[in-house]
């Protein structure tokens, strides 16, 4: 974060580059027509200015067909550029790579609320390691809000009642502004906090709460007494009754749950689904809306018995589960 | 003589009037308000902004105020602006007509937009509203503990007028053209005014529906957008934006018309390219229709939604483009006079050309993910809606002013106030696109320090744009009174509403005008009236 009177925002992230590369590009064409218009609005209308009582016809002048099409194409072949830019890096902005430290994020009136893997969490300040993707997965308890990291020029909306995902890679160390950019009421300007950006052996630390190590000034927590992410949900899995019908041998009343995370599931009228985060979800809180082929519709909805942290306790646990 | 302003006097002959141009005066009168209203309120917040942290108003009251800003401007005076002022004066006097095709329908437009406007008002002074005009669920529906209801219906109400004004533009147009007034000869005026009319048509009802919608499940809990009930807050987004993009539309197009009369009426030179300059402004309309998903790039909405709206983003940009290119050719060897409508025009020529361009931003993909809900699109419609919509506005009522008044304005205060305008509108939103590429989002209250230099600059920027308002105001009731008598084409333009006399009787005509020519044909230099 920066003091002073800036005039161009810091680039900490491997995307910020990438946009900003755009950026310059089309403050270079918008600057060009911008002159270009500018230039031959003043030339012509102090060339062809028109003295009150001089005698002055103005020229015959005809329409020009080459030159409105010119003026057609040549805008529409640069837009076509921009577009295609544009949707290429929005492309990678929508993929994390696979190998990503997976972070879970709930949006409330007015703060953010972070869980790492390991089960540590925070609130308006999330601790990342330099140099590692991190993919965060966000939901929100109740109106929209937009995750912000301006520094990383990536955004994402936290939209109530499903998932949506957004990746970044810092590329500096230091702390950085985090805001909510959705409107969301009273206090959505208070609604900000900070990125710190460590260095791996730093995050490390900060990880296991070791104040020890150098850097670790900063460390801020410890690991939890109540386990890993994964260690939660398994807890909530046995404490809200899932283990008594998705047995782990394939003999309960609901689907072998190992191995189903992110492969496709045939369903019972057909279709198939991939078994994403919001597929998770929904399976938990609408379990109507998908039937695993196979299986009956007897599982009752757990909407309202669940909120969205433990339904990412939850969703790490099933993660966590490999093939059996 | 008798003109339709001493026709009759009192508050009946005016309240009970059928006549358009009278009809146009009370709109006048009534977005003037609205405008000055809906100013005071970006006053205050402009103010707030001046410091970091939020201390002249609460947190609450300035979510109030920008909302009622938005609502207020964009409902109450961008979208009536110059329809329902200078269209309904001018509409039928430029096909040579007597009044609009149903002049009843038109005063009752007028008593619905006013109906609205109290509805959106009281709501205001009755303890506001904080969604921002964009309302978006679950916040209007299940969150806000303000007044949305009220407002919304506000809104629903004002889209009526729109809809009846709409309505009897595109049945004036097709009916009540003068003899030999064949398409081609129309103004282009009146394409844009048409091409307007059929956004209004199509989108406003798309509003109505949204609204209706948002009323039942903020008071009848039906799940339609609320998740909690099995409804989708991003399906509001869609229906909203399905109205509210081609909204931009509805504002701008009008401005594009009052552009091209002056520029061409000023360079005493006919359009260059009639036809692209008028097919472009049907473009536009139609276009319109098929960008709207470019407001929720961030939303979660499907990446592959994302493209289909950006790569159909960026062909708006095109007709728009072209009526650039094609204004700014109209100049070349034109005989080009420095009145103060062309000093609009021009201005909205740089203007609208930034704001446009500014525009291929936000269609660019990965530059929105940045910029969206940044200052960045504040600055950006703000280029398209005040340097765009407000400078044709202005432009178009200095230009016609002769007309509807019957007196001359002084032009040297005009020039003045012109120039003041265009200086205090850059200062004010030119930081707001660096602020927005910084990441200061919007609709901020307190935002962190190193934003401040150019928050004040903004500000500064915005006490010199209010000044240069008011300017304007007092020179045009003034010149009511005192200013000198305005020949019947003082300007020496071309249309048909030039033919009568300034102001111009009820009839408009004395005998229906019958139309031999191109729309922009000038007389040789001595047959000009005297400039004002």
């Amino acid at each position: 974060m920066r003091s002073g009177f800036p005039l161009f925002p810091e680039q900490a992230s491997t995307l910020a580059g990438r946009v900003d590369a755009i950026y310059f590009f089309l403050v270079i064409i918008s600057g060009f027509f911008s002159l270009l218009i500018f230039a031959a609005v003043i030339y012509f209308a102090i060339k062809y200015h028109h003295r009150a009582g001089e005698e002055h016809a103005p020229g015959l002048v005809n329409d020009n067909l080459t030159l409105e099409i010119v003026w057609t194409v040549v805008p529409l072949a640069l837009t076509m550029i921009m577009f295609v830019w544009g949707a290429k890096v929005y492309f990678s902005m929508s993929r994390p790579p696979n190998d990503s430290l997976e972070i879970f994020v709930v949006g409330r009136q007015w703060m953010w609320k972070f869980q790492h893997p390991d089960g540590q969490r925070e609130i308006n300040e999330l601790h990342v390691p330099l140099g590692q993707p991190v993919k965060l997965v966000i939901a929100s308890e109740d109106v929209i809000h937009s995750f912000y990291v301006p520094a990383f020029r990536v955004k994402q909306d936290a939209v109530p009642g499903r998932y949506t995902t957004v990746w970044f890679e810092a590329t500096k160390t230091g702390r950085f502004h985090m805001f909510c950019a959705e409107y969301c009421g009273t206090q959505h300007s208070g609604m900000i906090g900070r990125i710190v950006v460590l260095e791996p052996v730093q995050y490390a630390a900060w990880l296991s709460g070791d104040t020890a190590t150098p850097g670790a000034a900063m460390a801020a927590t410890r690991p939890p007494a109540d386990g890993s992410l994964a260690d939660r949900g398994h807890r909530l899995f046995q404490q809200l009754g899932c283990a008594s019908c998705h047995l782990p041998d394939r003999q309960g009343i609901g689907p072998l749950l190992h191995g189903v995370f992110g492969n496709p599931v045939r369903l019972r009228d057909g279709r198939t689904a991939v078994a994403d985060e919001s597929y998770i979800r929904e399976s938990i809180l609408q379990p109507q809306a998908k039937i695993t082929a196979g299986f009956q519709a007897l599982m009752p909805s757990f909407q309202g018995r669940v909120n969205e942290e433990e339904l990412m306790q939850l969703l790490a646990y099933i993660k966590s589960l490999g093939k059996r | 003589m008798s003109n339709y302003l001493n026709v009759n006097y009192g508050v009946k002959s005016w309240l009970l009037t059928r006549d358009h141009k009278r009809i146009a005066l009370l709109y006048l009168g009534a977005v003037t308000l609205f405008f000055f209203i809906g100013g005071a309120a970006a006053v205050i917040f402009r103010i707030e902004l001046l410091t970091p942290q939020g201390d002249l108003v609460q947190a609450e009251t300035y979510n109030k105020l920008f909302t009622m800003h938005g609502i207020i401007m964009i409902f109450l005076f961008l979208i009536p602006a110059i329809p329902a002022v200078l269209g309904n004066f001018l509409v039928p006097m430029m096909l040579g007509a007597r009044d609009l095709a149903f002049p009843r329908l038109n005063l009752a437009s007028w008593y619905v937009f006013v109906t609205g406007g109290l509805f959106l008002l009281g709501a205001m002074i009755a303890g506001g509203v904080d969604t921002g005009w964009t309302f978006y669920t679950p916040y209007s529906t299940v969150y806000s503990n303000s007044y949305v209801i009220a407002t919304a219906l506000g809104a629903f109400i004002v889209g009526f007028s729109s809809i009846m004004t709409g309505l009897n533009f595109v049945v004036t147009i097709h009916t009540m053209r003068a003899p030999g007034q064949t398409w081609f000869r129309l103004p282009l005026f009146i394409w844009s005014h048409y091409a307007t009319s059929v956004i209004i048509l199509l989108g406003t009802p798309v509003l109505a529906i949204t609204i209706v919608l948002l009323a039942l499940e903020r008071l009848l809990g039906l799940g339609i957008f609320n998740p909690a009930l099995g409804g989708d807050p991003i399906l509001f987004q869609h229906l909203f934006w399905f109205y509210s993009h081609p909204a931009v539309y509805i504002m701008i197009l009008p401005a594009m018309g009052v552009i091209s009369e002056l520029i061409t009426t000023f360079s005493r030179k006919r359009i260059f390219s009639y036809q692209f300059v008028a097919f472009s402004s049907i473009a536009i309309a139609v276009l319109g229709f098929f960008v709207w998903g470019h407001h929720m790039f961030v939303s979660g909405q499907s990446v592959y939604a994302g493209m289909v709206f950006s790569f159909l983003s960026m062909f708006v940009a095109i007709p728009s483009a072209i009526k650039v290119f094609n204004w700014t050719a109209t100049l070349y060897k034109g005989s080009v006079s420095w009145q103060t409508p062309l000093l609009y025009a021009l201005g909205f020529i740089g203007l609208f050309t930034i704001g446009g361009l500014t525009g291929l931003f936000l269609a660019t993909l990965a530059v929105d993910v940045h910029v969206h809900d940044t200052y960045f699109v504040v600055a950006h419609f703000h280029y398209i809606m005040v340097g765009g919509t407000i400078m044709g506005y202005l432009g178009g009522l200095h230009f016609w002013w002769p007309k509807i008044s019957g007196r001359l304005y002084p032009e040297g205060w005009a020039k003045f106030a012109a120039l003041v305008i265009f200086v205090g509108f850059n200062l004010t939103f030119f930081p707001q696109f660096l602020l927005g590429y910084l990441g200061m989002p919007r609709r901020y209250y307190a935002y962190p320090e190193e934003f401040q230099v150019l928050n004040v600059m903004s500000t500064a920027g915005a006490s010199i744009l209010g000044v240069g308002y008011i300017i304007p105001m007092v020179y045009f009731i003034w010149s009511m009174r005192y200013g000198p008598p305005a020949s019947a084409n003082p300007f020496g333009a071309s249309g048909l509403e030039w033919q009568t006399a300034s102001p111009p009787p009820t009839e408009n005509f004395a005998a229906t005008p019958v139309v031999t020519c191109e729309v922009y044909t000038y007389p040789s230099e001595h047959d000009r009236g005297a400039n004002p």
